[in-house]
């Protein structure tokens, strides 16, 4: 009976086990599914790409590459020159510089609000993160307009500080939530030791919030990389990233599938790169305030 | 070594007044114990003093010199905290190293320092470690070692030993008077620990809801406190506290606690007629025979032995619980009717509105509790 009964138990452990697997494939196909076919179409020319049924057999070429790096896209209607290399430095350079100067202005002002409760602070810490509310466009118009008078239209620098609507709300708000929930005893301890403010803040609030810090500038990182529409209406072609630099494969003898594939495998790799890198600190980053207690 | 001083210290957060026109004298040298239950304003009293707070109002005094416009790091103050504060992406070494770096100390010099009081405190070998590898009784030790390491004129305590276990709490409260000594520091000492407060204090502040309810010796808080609230939160079993209202007899003036007469000698007379508590200290109550005169019938509920003394829980004929102390190893009933009886030369007497002491004990009990 006993025996019989642990036998029942067993099974239902096994179809537990079974069925988690299953849901947990699901899950991953959903989500690995349409890298995995941007993968293949990357290898593929656009004949193969459109050909009915699709296969999953096909010869691989590297053509779409090649048009990619040397810039030349060879379409039914000609050759077409491409800036992608160019986007994807662009990119690069807008992301990087972004998140990097967000990092200087946000964490500083992030420690602030968390340590110094001061007339109004409140109000600007929701002031700032009430830009990621509003739809872009509806900041959009109007910042075009004013950076037509003061010539920053078509600018990195007038992109990189636009970027900051988007990197600095984000570090703001997660370091200061990361700040507040270390104990202000061990800054206190410091400061009594001996220690100016300032040799406070490097040596203690900074190490202490390095993972906080790495997270949030990662996340930043992601969004900047992912955003279209600032530099699609503030940049001309020669500032634009990637996001915007894929409509040139939108040709007037039809969308280059091939090469929008394989420039997406070529734009996601960085920040792939970079979020694998640093998935060790993002999950502890996050999860700082859940486990400390 | 140094001198403090508070002078009509007010602290007030949003509308909570948390300090309230507080003043306070502490002498060189000397080590003084403020004591209270949390929320007294204990810790924020060391914030203030260690400077990562300012007063609302009121004046603080280190070494006679007004510290309002000196930061925490230039007012000389070594500091330790009840959750241990500690660096914790620091090595226990770098820990107590850290009011030593802020010196032009040479890095010898800093080595040395660290090595001397990590000896003192026997964490040597543990220099190392960072604080996630430490036990809590070497975080413990190594939060007093970086208050120490500095050598600091003024030490601030606050409440060091309330995170670490029993055994550890009793080992410090020996162990520190002889290092707090050595030190020659002035030091402020947090706990909510009346053996503590008894142990390491020159004198004994006892603070409740931000003011300085008593200030003495521990032995003058013993024998005199000031109201009920301090001779119930001094003193372990708890002071037995009694409704009585005093009367006139031909031996002066006496309470009747079951019907038995218990005479309070040398007791003025005004206090007859008026609602009163009576303080009576588990020692100052025995068991005794049946037919004796002021034998009180109780019946025994629980016994506890402790170490040096077993302490009985009884019940009087009308359901008043009383804690009865007696020395380890005499005899005294376990369980069953029983008798007491009370030395009215060691009762206490209160007011019983306002709460503060009209007599104190006539017998003067040390600080372990036994009469002198």
């Amino acid at each position: 009976m006993a025996k019989r009964e642990g036998k029942t138990m067993e099974t239902t452990s096994t179809l537990e086990k079974t069925l988690r697997l299953i849901a947990l494939t699901l899950v991953v196909i959903f989500f690995m599914f349409p890298i995995f076919w941007i993968f293949l179409m990357s290898f593929q020319t656009n004949e193969t790409i459109l050909a009915i049924p699709p296969s999953v057999i096909f010869t691989p070429t590297l053509s779409n590459y090649a048009a990619l790096i040397t810039g030349k896209l060879t379409t039914a209607a000609g050759t077409l020159d491409i800036a992608f290399m160019r986007n994807l430095g662009n990119s690069i350079f807008l992301s990087v510089t972004s998140v990097a100067l967000a990092l200087v202005l946000g964490v500083p002002a992030a420690y602030a609000f968390a340590r110094h409760k001061f007339k109004g602070s409140e109000d600007i810490a929701f002031t700032l993160l009430s830009f990621r509310f509003a739809p872009p466009l509806l900041v959009l118009l109007p910042l075009t307009q004013y950076f037509q008078w003061l010539g920053l239209a078509d600018t990195y620098f007038g992109l990189i500080w636009v970027y900051q609507l988007i990197c600095l709300p984000l570090i703001l708000w997660i370091v200061a939530a990361i700040s507040e929930d270390i104990s202000a005893d061990v800054e206190y301890a410091y400061r009594i030791a001996g220690h100016s403010w300032f040799a406070t803040f490097r040596k203690i609030a900074l190490p202490l919030a390095g993972p906080g810090i790495a997270a949030a500038g990662l996340l930043a990182f992601i969004f900047a990389w992912n955003n279209f529409v600032f530099a699609l209406v503030l940049a001309s072609a020669d500032k634009q990233p990637v996001t915007v630099g894929a409509l040139a494969f939108v040709t007037s003898s039809g969308i280059q599938y091939g090469q929008i594939a394989s420039a997406i495998v070529l734009s996601v790799t960085p920040t792939l790169a970079l979020a694998l890198y640093a998935q060790r600190y993002l999950v502890e980053g996050l999860s700082l305030g859940a486990v400390k207690g | 070594m140094t001198t403090l001083q508070l002078k009509n210290i007010v602290k007030r957060y949003k509308t909570n007044t948390v300090l309230d026109n507080l003043s306070l004298d502490v002498a060189d040298g000397e080590t003084l114990v403020l004591f209270g239950p949390s929320g007294a304003g204990k810790t924020v009293l060391l914030r203030l003093v260690a400077g990562v707070i300012d007063p609302d109002e009121g004046q603080i005094l280190i070494g006679g010199e007004d510290v309002a416009d000196i930061d925490a790091e230039y007012r000389g103050i070594g500091m330790a905290f009840q959750n241990f504060a500690l660096f914790p992406h620091m090595s226990a070494f770098d820990n107590i190293a850290s009011p030593l770096t802020a010196t032009n100390a040479t890095k010898d010099a800093i080595s040395a320092g660290v090595h001397k009081v990590a000896k003192l405190l026997k964490i040597d070998h543990v220099l190392s470690h960072h604080p996630k590898a430490l036990s809590n009784g070497q975080k413990q030790r190594t939060a007093l070692a970086r208050a120490l390491a500095g050598s600091p004129p003024l030490l601030l305590l606050d409440d060091p030993l309330r995170n670490v276990d029993a055994k550890l709490r009793f080992e410090m409260r020996l162990e520190l008077p002889r290092l707090l000594a050595a030190q020659g520091a002035t030091v402020v000492y947090v706990t909510q620990d009346y053996k503590e407060a008894m142990a390491l204090g020159d004198r004994i502040a006892v603070m409740s809801q931000g003011r300085i309810r008593q200030i003495g010796t521990p032995e003058d808080i013993y024998n005199a406190p000031a109201d009920i609230e301090i001779a119930r939160l001094f003193g372990d079993p708890t002071i037995n506290l009694l409704d009585v209202t005093p009367k006139s007899g031909p031996d002066g003036v006496y309470v009747e606690l079951s019907n038995v007469k218990v005479s309070l000698p040398g007791m003025p007379s005004d206090v007859i007629g008026k609602a009163c508590v009576i303080g009576l200290r588990p020692e100052a109550i025995v068991f005794t025979e049946a037919g004796a005169v002021d034998a009180i019938p109780v019946k025994v509920e629980a016994e506890t032995p402790l170490n040096e003394k077993t302490v009985t829980l009884v019940l009087t004929a009308r359901g008043r619980e009383i804690l009865v102390s007696r020395p380890a190893g005499t005899p005294g009933p376990v369980s069953g009717p029983a008798h007491i009886a009370v030395n009215g030369k060691a009762a206490f007497l209160f007011d019983k509105d306002s709460g503060s002491l009209i007599r104190s004990a006539a017998t003067q009990m040390t600080r372990n509790g036994e009469a002198a």
